[in-house]
């Protein structure tokens, strides 16, 4: 579908790099044309009445295409990790869920790094890029081999892909369900130390300054982690870091009574490190966040905790979640909206996740205080396994277009 | 009294009860301990009523001793071994529980290999649920008659005294994964006593402070001047790779040994859940100590203080007044 008639929205607050300020905002042939000018004649106007104008989110390694809750969200596109049934290892998988969220609706996917995902064997990497693959993934798993790691590294910085790894050193966290600490020893749950997150960050660092290769941490959840990460950036590495809300709004206290909902990979940690997530997104040690939306039925939940699936869905929650910030102080609203679209569109290499003309017409309308209550049994995702069920929320998306087309909320 | 005295539908963790609420459990356990040493040993007080022992992991002297106090009072009583029931033939948690609750049972006891499991079952059924071991989170039934067994031989000693104030209780063995030792530590420190733990550092579990508990690596050490041991088996059936080198090595630095023993308290009571292994954590001249070692003792006094839990629990079932209403959590 394209976009048939220019659209002018007028009356918001545009949402840009430099600030937020009132103006104009004009986008035609599914691009945006230009800022803080007046309609023109034959253009659609869109009366924003105070909302912010922001650009569409751009999700960074989701388990789904659940489009009804990526709209809810305000999410117009995402980067879609390779753990499929079967995984994303052949250009011909890619090149299908390449196309599988159009037009409404645009997937990246993540090529996987070795075949099967399964840590050993490198898959076609060039390929897959052909086909569409905007990064590569190295799954909900880490590769534990090192030797592959770096031939991974040094591969994907020829081909100019980021390479996207999960931060968990395999060995030590083996079937842990929890971080070691007073919570896992009260609910009698296998566990394993945070610092595994450390471990397996300092190795793949040092491969990937070997490799000269991009590497992005999707999650880095430890205080020790993200010192790794802030050094590392200090100095001068092609190193970036993402979370997801869980992680800088709880801690394993959720996971009292066993629920199955905070059961995440990698489990939620000690309140210390909780905090140490929220002063890495406040200093910009944390680039991204993003939902990881894995919508999980109760035939994965509804079980006792340690044979639940690990998983949330959290697409329709990373708007609010992130605005909690901005209240906080933490950060500003240019910055939200860097961490839940610049830069995720950066490192995917999309021309999107910012109002500046010539960029893809992805934007939203948000009320940033009307209020909501997040609710389980409620929600639009595939399934409603969520942590913050009945946690009151402010901040909604009102509109929504997908390259200039306007999306039905 | 009424239902204050016990104002819980299901007996899950030691952690959900009050310091009274253990004491009122074992103080009921009491006149079962009387009719267990009878020769005539029924009641018909669960006369009508069905408990069901649904046990998905395997068990002996659990599962016959709660068969055992449910026959006692009367009840019939029914076991499902997972072995033989629809759990292996894929059929979910929540399935089977809610089929054992159309089957009306009036009580259902439940071991379970995950931690949170028994609570999960109970959230799905109308009837009291007894919690037989889930996973590596508590025992509590097994912590309540290691209470009372301890209680029994303090008195028979000439202590008055109804809990284990100022009493020095050290637990060694496979802490990390036992249940048991997670609801000991938590009933004995309810009850006054100091509790401390001793385990290899691969099966001490991280942050067992909080629990109240005092971390030993040293066995010697943590004898000193304890007036209970009390010796848990390897769980060998939950250990994710290697803990340690070899059962002769864990013998060398944790078996209980009749010289390790003169180490502790003067009379120290010797105490092991059971299963043993004999020349592993335990000696067999540690194990048989007469006047010591209290091993058969704590299995007598499962089957009354389970017979305490299945008439209390079954209280509001059954009319009993004073118990019919109030306040359940």
């Amino acid at each position: 579908m394209k976009q048939l008639r220019p659209v002018t929205i007028t009356g918001g607050k545009l949402v840009t790099a430099s600030g937020v300020a009132e103006g104009n905002l004009r986008f035609a042939e599914g691009e945006i044309v230009s800022l803080g000018e007046q309609p023109q004649d034959g253009d659609a106007i869109v009366d924003a009445r105070g909302a912010l104008v922001v650009p569409g989110l751009v999700d960074l390694g989701v388990f789904d295409v659940d489009k009804p809750a990526f709209h809810f969200g305000g999410i117009t596109r995402a980067g879609l990790m390779p753990d499929r049934s079967p995984p994303l290892d052949l250009p011909s998988r890619v090149r299908f869920v390449a196309q599988s969220g159009k037009p409404d609706f645009w997937v990246h996917p993540f090529a996987a790094a070795t075949v099967g995902l399964e840590g050993q064997q490198l898959a076609e990497l060039a390929l897959m890029r052909e086909a569409g693959a905007k990064a590569v993934a190295t799954g909900r798993d880490w590769i534990a081999d090192s030797g592959v790691m770096l031939r991974l590294l040094q591969y994907a910085a020829m081909l100019d892909l980021t390479v996207v790894s999960h931060a968990e050193d395999g060995g030590l966290a083996g079937r842990a369900a929890a971080s070691a600490g007073e919570m896992a020893t009260r609910l009698g749950l296998p566990s394993a130390p945070a610092e595994a997150e450390a471990l397996a960050i300092a190795r793949d660092l040092a491969l990937a300054e070997l490799a000269g290769a991009r590497l992005h941490f999707r999650q880095v959840t430890t205080r020790a982690g993200l010192d790794l990460v802030r050094a590392a950036k200090a100095r001068g590495l092609k190193i970036t870091a993402g979370v997801t809300p869980a992680h800088f709004m709880l801690s394993d206290l959720a996971l009292g009574g066993y629920r199955t909902f905070a059961r995440l990979s990698p489990p939620l940690r000690r309140e210390e490190d909780r905090l140490a997530v929220v002063d890495a997104i406040g200093d910009g040690t944390i680039d991204v966040v993003s939902s990881g939306h894995d919508p999980r039925g109760p035939e994965d939940k509804n079980l006792p905790f340690i044979d639940a699936a690990p998983g949330m869905a959290g697409a329709e929650t990373l708007l609010p979640m992130v605005l909690t910030l901005v209240r906080d102080g933490v950060i500003d609203m240019p910055r939200a909206f860097d961490l839940l679209a610049s830069a995720p569109a950066r490192l995917l290499g999309v021309k999107a996740g910012l109002l500046e003309s010539g960029y893809e017409a992805d934007i939203a309308l948000v009320d940033p205080v009307r209020p909501w209550v997040v609710s389980s049994a409620k929600m639009t995702a595939a399934a409603g396994n969520t942590p913050f069920d009945k946690q009151p929320v402010e901040g909604r998306v009102t509109a929504l277009w997908k390259g200039g087309v306007a999306v039905e909320l | 009294m009424g239902a204050r005295a016990f104002a819980h539908r299901d007996l899950i963790a030691i952690g959900a009860l009050e310091r009274h609420e253990i004491l009122y459990l074992l103080d009921e356990a009491e006149q079962w301990v009387a009719l267990n040493r009878q020769a005539k040993k029924h009641v018909d007080l669960l006369s009508g009523l069905t408990i069901i022992n649904a046990f998905f992991e395997n068990s002996t002297r659990t599962l016959l001793s709660f068969e055992i106090a449910g026959k006692r009072l009367g009840a019939d009583v029914v076991n499902m071994h997972a072995a033989t029931s629809s759990v292996k033939k894929g059929e979910t948690l929540i399935d089977t529980a809610v089929t054992l609750n159309a089957m009306r049972a009036d009580a259902i006891v439940i071991r379970h290999a995950s931690s949170g499991a028994v609570g999960l079952i109970a959230s799905k059924v109308d009837c009291p649920v007894l919690n037989a071991g889930d996973g590596s989170h508590e025992h509590p039934t097994q912590a309540l008659l290691d209470a009372l067994a301890l209680r029994y031989k303090l008195r028979e000693r000439g202590m008055a005294a109804d809990d284990f104030t100022g009493l020095v209780v050290t637990i060694c063995g496979d802490i990390l994964h036992s249940r048991v030792a997670r609801s000991n530590i938590l009933s004995l420190t309810a009850l006054g006593a100091s509790v401390r733990v001793c385990a290899p550092p691969a099966l001490m579990p991280a942050g067992i402070e909080a629990l109240g508990a005092q971390p030993f690596t040293d066995f010697d050490a943590a004898l000193a001047g304890a007036d209970v041991v009390m010796m848990l088996r390897l769980q060998n059936e939950r250990m994710d790779g290697q803990f340690i080198p070899s059962p002769r090595e864990y013998r060398h630095l944790y078996g209980l040994t009749a010289e390790r023993l003169a180490l502790a308290g003067e009379d120290a009571i010797v105490m092991h859940p059971g299963p043993m292994n004999r020349g592993v954590e335990i000696d067999s001249n540690v194990a048989d100590l007469a006047g010591r070692s209290i091993i058969t003792a704590q299995v007598e006094m499962g089957v009354a203080l389970r017979m305490a839990c299945l008439d209390v629990l079954t209280r509001r079932t059954r009319g009993v007044p004073g118990w019919a209403d109030g306040e359940w959590v």
